[in-house]
């Protein structure tokens, strides 16, 4: 019995001592290999009586436990050392560059359209879209603007023949809208695109974009319009939006409205970029003509409706801060590269 | 329409108070827009002053010193280069401290002489020099011997006037006069517009002159004779609303003809009685006729043109502009007065060519009849006054015009339908007397009498606008909108496509659709787009923008070119947009991807130089994300365009139709390695793609085994994979092309392309026998059709 003790102590300090692992491994040789000083005290087993075996064997397996416990602790404790040194030697640079493709980036117009979109999607509107090389026919007349009407002098035009141009306003979708429905339905739609005019400066672009807006329902009012386009408006630039409305002249509405919207800027007291009036023009609207509807196949007096429109670039510019309209067709990569990410 | 308010105030009284700005702000409300309100005069401290002495100065060969009273006892000594500065001149002073439109005077010392202030003209207060004379642009301003030293000298010369320059709506020709604009200020400030004078005196001698109307564009035409009128300056006031007005003074004659215009909105012609042939004649003029204008210019006349004639010859453009001939002159004694209305559009078409006029924009606006009328009598009237004229008797009519007012019949109802409001009867009738409109009631019904200068106004709708005007548009409550329920819906697609684009490392851009002649047909394909013809604007701006680009291509390629001149190397865009075309008389419009790609892919280390590989898996990832899977290929055909290098570019196929083309920019366009795709949205979008739906997952293991062939240089991958394809039949699960290797070890005319095969069963794990003979199948398959070798 001592004898076990005896060298259970021996075996604690030699691992005790050991400093690397081939120590370890020779100690595990030296205590539990076959010749082993535990192995042969287990061995030494045969020799006791039926009584002492079992006492004796519980013994020997206690120590050989102890040991053999020890002893894999500190193999396992050499071994993570080791491995920790040698991915030492692995260290790599983590500030090194990930890999990547490029980042693409979507149009600020395109953008503005987009939250349009959804906006008057979520209000059960149909987005449509029409030619931009369209027909005198649907770019006026069928909008109450016969050839020669003075009201033609606002939209200077690229006639392509006295009968085709490039549409000077998304409005010309309007009447096609109207033809289209050939059931004569209620409409709810708007048009986001590109119109053209024969004008090109600081701040005009010949190329530009609108969205145009119609409803036709039953009882359509003024006071619908003015929420519609509040909800519009407080949406893109923010709620504290107020509107102004000021009575106007299109031929494809009566009566005709001119919408300010509160400048967001200065919040209304007045800077450059309002013209110290704390207004900024924005969109026109109206009550849909009844000319215009009855023109387009709906009795006007079933039906009334109201119609709207407004120019996208500037809404980008002032969503964006952009100050040059010219920056939006220059398409200068660095510019573009700018609306790379999620907008807020 | 520039307002002069004192102009406005001979029909309205004005509170004293009413700020110009205000005013200005209040029209706005009401619908009318202006650009710029203010003092016609914006000058301080200014005072009538009187040169008591003036000495030239001793340092100088033009300058003067003056001592100039300017008040009671109050004598300050001015320095003036001015050469009219004279003794004894009654003059406009600027004292210390006073702020004009360009400078602030201080007092100061001129080559060492005190000057406390400065003598002016007044194109120095601000006064444009086209009113004034030369005399009066020479030197300073010379006032009347009698005017009052010491007081206001801008109130003193009437010009103490507030304008507002209006931007009109085109429908209002009503307010191009100052009749219209005092019922629409009468209208804001609930006042009444008054009478207008036209009392005259007329002598006993009848008119004898004739008038002939010969065509249907003229509805009214009337004609009186003013005699021994004497030409002269016209009086103050009328000069200065003439200036207040934006229209040059000339002489008392012509000025009314401008006066009355601006007054009434009438445009008025006068002619030299003298150099008539005793009548008028108004008839549309013959191809080709000729006539000399005002401005001595010769003028070829169509048949579309109204011209007037004294029966001889053509001696006016009706509306636009009077001829040389017969205009007013300093000699002219006898007048003859023509106040018509004539075919808005025919003036329209006629100024267009020739010149836009105060006239001709009244003419298109569209005249009141009315109005033709009164102007006619308030033109003698001021003829025989102010030009001491005898005016004869009687006038010369021809009056085919509708100068009855409208009655609109509108309910209570309508109003409130259309605006959202809930105004009572009483109120809409208030609106209605506001505007100084008639009308009766019956019920809920209310009949309005639209006076005839108001032609803007012909529907009911028109009524509900002037009520909500009136009312105020602000005090309308917008409300959201109760509709049935409705799911709203957009091209989906696009904006997918377009995320996809975004995703794959693109910048979207927006460019021009106008373009010159040269781009417009840039990248087209001359075996498939050879027929059609760029669209040509009819009038350009410019010829830099006077075609319909045919591709998008060539406007993506004219950003590179933009981008590239800006020092940027990494170029990758893409466009969703219309490209045009001619096909005999017919226009074409299709919808367009199109993207360019130049530079470099990946970021970070692993950089790549981006070649025809890259864009062609843009291009498949965008085929494959729609749907089209194993519906595309690229094929090297002769629809290529020529634009493109003709050994790195090829057709787009879906489902054996064309789609639209890749490839590399021809280097003989440009140098640098630049990738281009089109592909038509049109015609891809119609070819349909089935839903998305789940397929089971195979419980049993798949093998994947890699070959490598040995095979000629010119045989294409794709035929290969058709090869493997056809052969591997449906255990065959996929195939890939993963690796290309050419040279050494190899012979110059091989290749060596390797394959990963994956095989598999959906029903049961296959055994190694059945693996090996699929594998078999496959390559003897290819050995047979391309001699390929499997290499070790």
């Amino acid at each position: 019995m001592d004898k076990v003790e005896e060298v259970k102590q021996n075996a604690l300090q030699e691992i005790e001592q050991a400093n690397d692992v081939a120590t370890l491994e020779a100690i595990k040789v030296k205590y539990f290999g076959k010749k082993g000083e535990l192995t042969a005290l287990l061995k030494m087993m045969g020799t006791l009586s039926a009584e002492e075996k079992p006492k004796f064997g519980a013994i020997v397996n206690s120590a050989k436990e102890e040991v053999s416990e020890v002893l894999n602790k500190k193999m396992d404790a050499f071994a993570k050392a080791e491995m920790d040194k040698k991915l030492q030697t692995e260290k790599i640079d983590v500030t090194l560059p990930g890999s990547k493709i490029i980042r693409g980036s979507k149009h600020p117009l395109t953008r503005v359209i987009e939250e349009i979109e959804d906006l008057f999607v979520s209000m059960g509107y149909d987005v449509v879209a029409g030619p931009e090389l369209e027909t005198d026919e649907y770019c006026f007349e069928r909008l109450n603007l016969p050839k020669g009407h003075p009201a033609r002098d606002m939209q200077d035009s690229f006639y392509i023949t006295p009968e085709y141009l490039l549409r000077t306003q998304t409005s010309a979708v309007q009447a096609r809208a109207m033809m289209a429905n050939t059931e004569k339905t209620p409409l709810r739609i708007i048009v986001p695109g590109k119109t053209y005019r024969r004008e090109d400066d600081a701040t005009h672009s010949h190329q530009f974009n609108q969205v145009e807006g119609l409803v036709v329902d039953k009882n359509i009012s003024f006071a619908d319009l003015k929420g519609t386009l509040e909800i519009f408006m407080k949406h893109m630039l923010g709620e504290d939006t107020k509107l102004r409305f000021r009575p106007s002249y299109f031929p494809f509405t009566e009566p005709s409205y001119e919408v300010d919207v509160s400048c967001f800027k200065c919040g209304g007291k007045g800077c450059n970029l309002c013209k110290h009036t704390g207004w900024i023009e924005l969109l026109g609207a109206g009550i849909v003509h009844p000319n215009v509807l009855s023109m387009n196949g709906y009795d006007p007096n079933e039906y009334s409706g109201f119609a709207f429109g407004t120019g996208l670039d500037r809404l980008a510019m002032f969503k964006y801060g952009i100050t040059d309209i010219r920056l939006l067709y220059e398409n200068d990569v660095r510019f573009l590269k700018q609306f790379d990410r999620k907008d807020d | 329409m520039i307002l002069s308010t004192n102009f406005l105030k001979d029909y309205i009284d004005l509170d004293d108070d009413l700020d110009i700005h205000q005013l200005a702000e209040d029209m706005t409300k009401m619908g009318n827009e202006y650009d710029t309100e203010g003092k016609l005069i914006n000058a301080t401290k200014l005072v009538i002053g009187e040169i008591m002495d003036c000495v030239e100065h001793p340092d100088s060969d033009h300058l003067h010193v003056c001592q100039v009273k300017v008040g009671e006892g109050d004598v300050r000594q001015i320095v003036c280069g001015a050469p009219n500065a004279r003794k004894g001149l009654k003059v406009i002073v600027a004292l210390d401290g006073a702020k004009l439109p360009e400078i602030e005077i201080k007092k100061g010392v001129i080559r060492g002489q005190e000057s406390n202030g400065m003598m002016c003209a007044l194109y120095e207060l601000g006064l444009d020099k086209k009113y004034l004379t030369d005399a009066q642009v020479a030197g300073i301003e010379e006032l009347p011997a009698d005017a009052p030293v010491g007081e206001d000298p801008i109130k003193y010369l009437g010009l103490d006037d507030g304008v507002i320059d209006f931007d009109l709506t085109a429908n209002r020709g009503d307010l191009l006069s100052i009749l219209g604009m005092a019922y629409e200020v009468g209208a804001i400030y609930d006042k009444k517009v008054k009478d207008i004078d036209l009392t005259h005196a007329e002598s006993d001698e009848e008119l004898k002159f004739k008038v002939d109307v010969k065509t249907e564009n003229c509805s009214l035409f009337l004609a009186r004779e003013v005699k021994n009128v004497k030409i002269a300056e016209s009086p103050d006031y009328i000069k200065e609303r003439l200036i207040a007005s934006g229209i040059r003074p000339i002489n008392n004659v012509v000025d009314i003809s401008n006066y009355v215009m601006i007054e009434t909105g009438q445009p008025l012609h006068f002619y030299d009685a003298d150099k008539l042939n005793g009548m008028l004649q108004v008839r549309m003029a013959e191809e080709g006729e000729k006539l000399t204008t005002l401005d001595e210019q010769e003028r070829e006349l169509s048949a579309q043109d109204i011209v007037i004639s004294d029966g001889t010859r053509a001696i006016g453009l009706a509306g636009v502009m009077g001829g040389l001939d017969t205009e007013i002159t300093e000699n002219t004694k006898n007048v003859v007065i023509e106040a018509a209305v004539f075919d808005g559009v025919c003036v329209r078409k006629t100024s267009n060519k020739i010149l836009r006029s105060e006239a001709s924009n009244r003419f298109e606006k569209g005249l009141d009849p009315n109005r033709t009328y009164m102007a006619m009598e308030r033109a003698v009237k001021l003829l025989s006054e102010i030009a001491e004229g005898e005016v004869l008797k009687g006038t010369e009519v021809y009056d085919k015009a509708d100068k009855e007012n409208k009655k609109i019949e509108i309910t209570v109802e309508n109003i409130n339908n259309i605006l959202g409001t809930k105004l009572s009867k009483d109120e809409i009738i208030d609106c209605f007397r506001r505007l100084a409109f008639e009308c009766e009631s019956k019920d809920n019904t209310i009949i309005v009498d639209v006076p005839t200068r108001r032609i803007d106004i012909s529907i009911k709708e028109d009524l509900i606008e002037e009520v909500g005007r009136v009312y105020g548009v602000d005090n309308v409550e917008g409300k959201s909108m109760t509709l049935s329920v409705k799911k709203g819906s957009y091209d989906r697609t696009s904006r997918e496509i377009r995320n996809k684009m975004v995703n794959l490392g693109l910048s979207e851009t927006l460019s021009y659709v106008l373009t010159n002649p040269e781009e417009a047909p840039m990248f087209t394909s001359e075996k498939l787009d050879g027929n059609k013809e760029s669209i040509r604007i009819l009038k350009p701006l410019t010829e830099e923008r006077s075609c319909l680009r045919q591709t998008v291509t060539t406007a993506l390629y004219r950003l590179y070119q933009y981008n590239k001149a800006h020092h940027i190397e990494d170029i990758n865009i893409f466009e969703i947009g219309k490209s045009f075309y001619k096909l005999g008389e017919e226009f074409f419009e299709e919808k367009k991807l199109s993207a360019l790609m130049s530079g470099t892919y990946y970021t970070g280390l692993k950089q790549e130089k981006i070649d025809f590989y890259t864009i062609k898996g843009v291009v498949e990832e965008v085929l494959e994300y729609l749907g089209y899977g194993a519906r595309y290929s690229f094929v090297v055909d002769d629809n290529i365009p020529g634009d493109l290098h003709p050994g790195k570019s090829a057709s787009i196929i879906v489902d054996g139709k064309y789609m639209g083309y890749i490839g590399r920019i021809n280097p003989c366009i440009c140098n640098e390695e630049v990738y281009v795709f089109e592909i038509n949205l049109d015609k891809l979008l119609a070819v349909k793609t089935g839903k998305m739906k789940y397929k089971e997952i195979s419980k049993f293991p798949t093998v994947k085994k890699d070959i490598a062939l040995l095979v000629n240089k010119d045989v294409p991958a794709s035929d290969l994979q058709k090869a493997i394809k056809s052969a591997g039949g449906k255990l065959l699960l996929n195939s890939k092309v993963f690796d290309l290797y050419t040279g050494k070890g190899i012979d110059e005319d091989k290749k060596s392309i390797a394959f990963t095969l994956e095989i598999g069963d959906s029903t049961k794990t296959l055994t190694d026998e059945e693996i090996a003979e699929e594998i078999n199948k496959i390559t003897e398959n290819l050995a047979k059709k391309f001699n390929a070798e499997l290499r070790g």
